[in-house]
């Protein structure tokens, strides 16, 4: 079999990631409109949580997605139902644009009864079987392997369904990344591979972690498909989710797409901020920002105005306000959860 | 002088086999490298070759004699010179013979494992005048899988070697065939990845089996089985979990050294979301595997290689299955109960025979579940005997005898007469020499000991 990979420029998606001007298909209103949309519930939820951490509210870890919101929005508008999606530990952003409720996230991050695990699973351990969301994973690179599984598991019933299988650039090291790869192309599982490369795992960089920083290309020697994209413009990160779903749903087996994307915040909220300056993080977010890139396209165009996007704005803040408040006053998990759920 | 052929071992496990076919006869020349003999077990075929050059004197052992214990003279070459087989065969040379076997492990010598007859278990599951059928383990097994894999089409295995191969250990064997390689599927050598996967298909509602072709090689998953399978359940709040069973052979092998041998009970029992698993016969296999099958969570299944080749008396059932978390008695006394798990109740039925010869009447406990442990059966019997060894086979610290010991001595304290005893496997990595794995093992005789001693008696 031969299969030409991803060395040339034109196999880069987006306008930023290959530092070539060339604007990636535009969406349309209704399409954009969904993005702003659910790109700021993001945004307004990961700052809340901050804000509830710095508070004390929020327990152990938290690992915010500020800045990276295109990339879980833009691979969500490709999808379809039955479609499942698994990630690791900054996973947030993935369970509320899976659809699953601000308030139950929320409840679950201040450890209550409410919250999707009932509070016994925190910020990196969270599910919703009803919105094909399968965590939520804290061990670096576990769930490749697992997502692959999801996957194999539509092969086995014969639907046509796929998996969002996400992973960073630092869990893009991790030996059992390559052993779940090797077994998905023997088997042409159904899985999309999504490399979320922030530019650092933790406080390592990716030229100070991997002896091969193109991401994209680390399916090459299983015979993958690697595109690279532009995580930042939620336009690219659709079009390379349509192109990947085309390519999955076709039976090509896996494909891996590595969106070139960039947190905020830092690793966690402990984050001694040592390690990039402040001017890094600001020039992406004064030029790169996912969610004003959509804001001003959406003037320019004329198709909403200031008021109206006053008025979405306003909503959500509503919607994360009311999450804030419900994951405070609700009720921590009755002691005898404790013992409860470890075995059916 | 002429040379005797003597039977190989095609395993480190093998004891006898079949001796399937000759391909030579009495008077023919032979040069080193030829095929002279067939030889096969339950488990593979292999070739003899002749190392020496002569001629074929004296063919001891017919073609399709079966059970031919390991070392037993099947031929003699005749040197140089020689005419006849008159003189005495040199036994004292050692088995000159080349093993190509298709054995994943290479040819070695046999440690003898005592042959185990156990009466059948006393098991109220079993309908009075049910038909008993002899199996091996491995077969009990096999038919375990086949049973749950014909009522559901979302039972599938996975492993190394365990489709076109028919299996590492040949527990597979048969299943390719009859369930296809959609439901029985070979994996790279991958256990990282190959566990991980089957978890995510059990998170999608699909219950796999996956082998590992030893529990050693399972360490490469152990992040798989503990992180993603045994806490979800809890970690989703009840939403998901894995129905999914692990299995494979653990615990002590024959003379395969520290990597390859070592007893892992005690890591998985301690893992809350795990039920573990730990067969000892036939019975337990098949019973105890259908149960693990059909239950909703992970379970971890431990089987014993040493054990495989072993027959059993199994009940001729259409549904044969045994309770999780239950114990069985093995032998009934009244003086000290006998504690143990898997390969480990071989020492303990020998020494009870012994201990009865000198008046000492022993109960043996069978725990066939590690986790949950059957706390109930093992204080009723303390209760009565007022007296506790427990065997295995592992390592002592920390180990499932130190559990066994520990909640005892809270449980029943007034009961004790003696303290609770360990006999165990030595603090030792498995060593390769015969002698020194010989002495890191138990013994029927330190069981024995232990039993005086808790009995003081000397």
């Amino acid at each position: 079999m031969t299969m030409t990979f991803s060395d040339s420029d034109d196999k880069t998606l987006g306008s930023k990631a290959n530092g070539q001007d060339t604007p990636p298909p535009e969406l349309d209103m209704e399409q954009e409109l969904r993005s702003y949309r659910d790109m700021l519930l993001i945004r307004r939820f990961e700052e809340k949580a901050g804000q509830l951490y710095g508070m004390g509210k929020i327990g152990g870890f938290c690992h915010l997605y500020i800045g990276q919101e295109a990339v879980v929005v833009g691979m969500q508008m490709a999808i379809k139902e039955g479609d499942q999606v698994i990630t690791t530990y900054r996973d947030h952003g993935h369970m509320l644009a899976c659809g699953m409720e601000a308030r139950g996230v929320m409840s679950e991050l201040t450890g209550r009864a409410s919250g999707y695990s009932h509070g016994k699973g925190g910020s990196m351990h969270m599910f919703s079987k009803e919105k094909k969301f399968y965590g939520g994973h804290g061990i670096v690179g576990a769930a490749v392997p697992l997502g692959t599984g999801l996957a194999f598991a539509n092969k086995y019933r014969g639907n046509d369904n796929l998996c969002l299988t996400y992973f960073g650039d630092g869990a893009a090291n991790q030996g059992q990344v390559y052993e779940a790869f090797n077994m998905a192309k023997l088997w042409d599982i159904p899985v999309i591979y999504i490399i979320e490369n922030n530019r650092y795992a933790m406080g390592t960089s990716v030229e100070r972690s991997s002896s091969t920083t193109e991401l994209y290309k680390r399916g090459l020697s299983f015979g993958i498909p690697g595109y690279r994209v532009d995580g930042m413009d939620v336009r690219a990160v659709k079009a390379a989710a349509d192109m990947a779903v085309k390519h999955v749903r076709s039976g090509n087996g896996p494909i891996i797409l590595e969106m070139v994307t960039y947190r905020y915040r830092g690793h966690s909220m402990s984050d001694p901020a040592k390690y990039r300056s402040r001017d890094e993080v600001n020039k992406v977010r004064d030029e790169q920002d996912p969610i004003a890139m959509v804001r001003t396209r959406l003037l320019k165009k004329g198709a909403v105005t200031e008021e109206d996007l006053k008025v979405i704005d306003k909503e959500i803040r509503g919607v994360i306000n009311e999450a804030a408040a419900f994951s405070q006053e609700t009720p921590e998990p009755e002691p005898s959860e404790l013992y409860t759920d470890i075995l059916k | 002088m002429s040379i005797s052929v003597l039977m190989p071992a095609l395993s480190p496990t093998m004891e006898e086999g079949k001796l399937a076919k000759w391909l030579v006869k009495e008077g023919d020349a032979v040069a080193a490298g030829d095929v002279i003999a067939e030889i096969e077990t339950d488990k593979a075929t292999m070739e003899v070759e002749a190392v020496d050059e002569g001629k074929v004197g004296k063919i001891l052992v017919d073609a399709g004699t079966d059970n031919v214990k390991v070392n037993t003279p099947i031929a003699l070459i005749l040197e140089e010179g020689e005419d006849s087989v008159s003189a005495q065969p040199d036994s004292a040379i050692p088995t000159p013979q080349v093993a190509k076997t298709e054995s994943p492990v290479p040819a070695a010598p046999v440690m003898a494992v005592a042959p185990v007859k156990v009466a059948p278990a006393n098991d109220p599951s079993i309908p009075q005048g049910t038909k008993m059928v002899s199996l091996t383990l491995r077969e009990a097994l096999r038919d375990a899988m086949a049973e749950e894999m014909r009522l559901d089409k979302d039972i599938f295995v996975m492993g190394e070697e365990v489709a076109e191969y028919q299996g590492a250990y040949k527990v597979t064997q048969g299943l390719l065939e009859e369930f296809g390689p959609e439901r029985v599927i070979d994996t790279p050598i991958t256990e990282h990845g190959f566990a991980g996967i089957a978890v995510g298909a059990a998170y999608a509602g699909l219950k796999p089996i996956v082998e590992f072709m030893t529990w050693n090689f399972a360490m490469q998953a152990i992040d798989q089985i503990i992180n993603s399978a045994a806490k979800t359940l809890y970690m989703s709040g009840g939403q998901m979990g894995a129905q999914m069973v692990f299995r494979g052979p653990n615990g002590v092998a024959s003379r395969v050294g520290a990597q390859h041998s070592q007893d892992f009970s005690a890591w998985y029992a301690s893992v809350p979301g795990l039920k573990v698993l730990a067969p000892f016969d036939g019975q337990d296999a098949k019973g105890l595997l259908k149960a693990a099958i059909r239950d909703p969570n992970p379970v971890v299944f431990l089987e014993h290689e040493l054990m495989y080749g072993t027959s059993f008396d199994i009940p001729d059932m259409d549904d044969f299955v045994l309770p999780i978390g239950k114990a069985s008695i093995l032998r009934e006394g009244s003086d000290v109960t006998l504690v143990s798990y898997s390969r480990g109740l071989t020492y303990c039925l020998e020494a009870a025979e012994k201990l009865a010869a000198e008046g000492i009447d022993a109960e043996i406990i069978n725990l066939r579940t590690l986790r949950p442990l059957d706390m109930d059966t093992i204080l009723a019997s303390v209760k009565k005997t007022n007296r506790i060894i427990t065997v295995e086979e592992g390592w002592p610290v920390c180990s499932i005898g130190t559990e066994i010991c520990a909640s005892v001595t809270q449980a029943a304290f007034d009961y004790l007469d003696a303290p609770p005893t360990q006999v165990s496997g030595e603090d030792v990595p498995m060593p390769y020499a015969a002698n020194l794995e010989k002495l890191a093992l138990p013994t029927v005789d330190k069981v024995i000991a232990a039993a005086k001693s808790v009995c003081y008696k000397s």
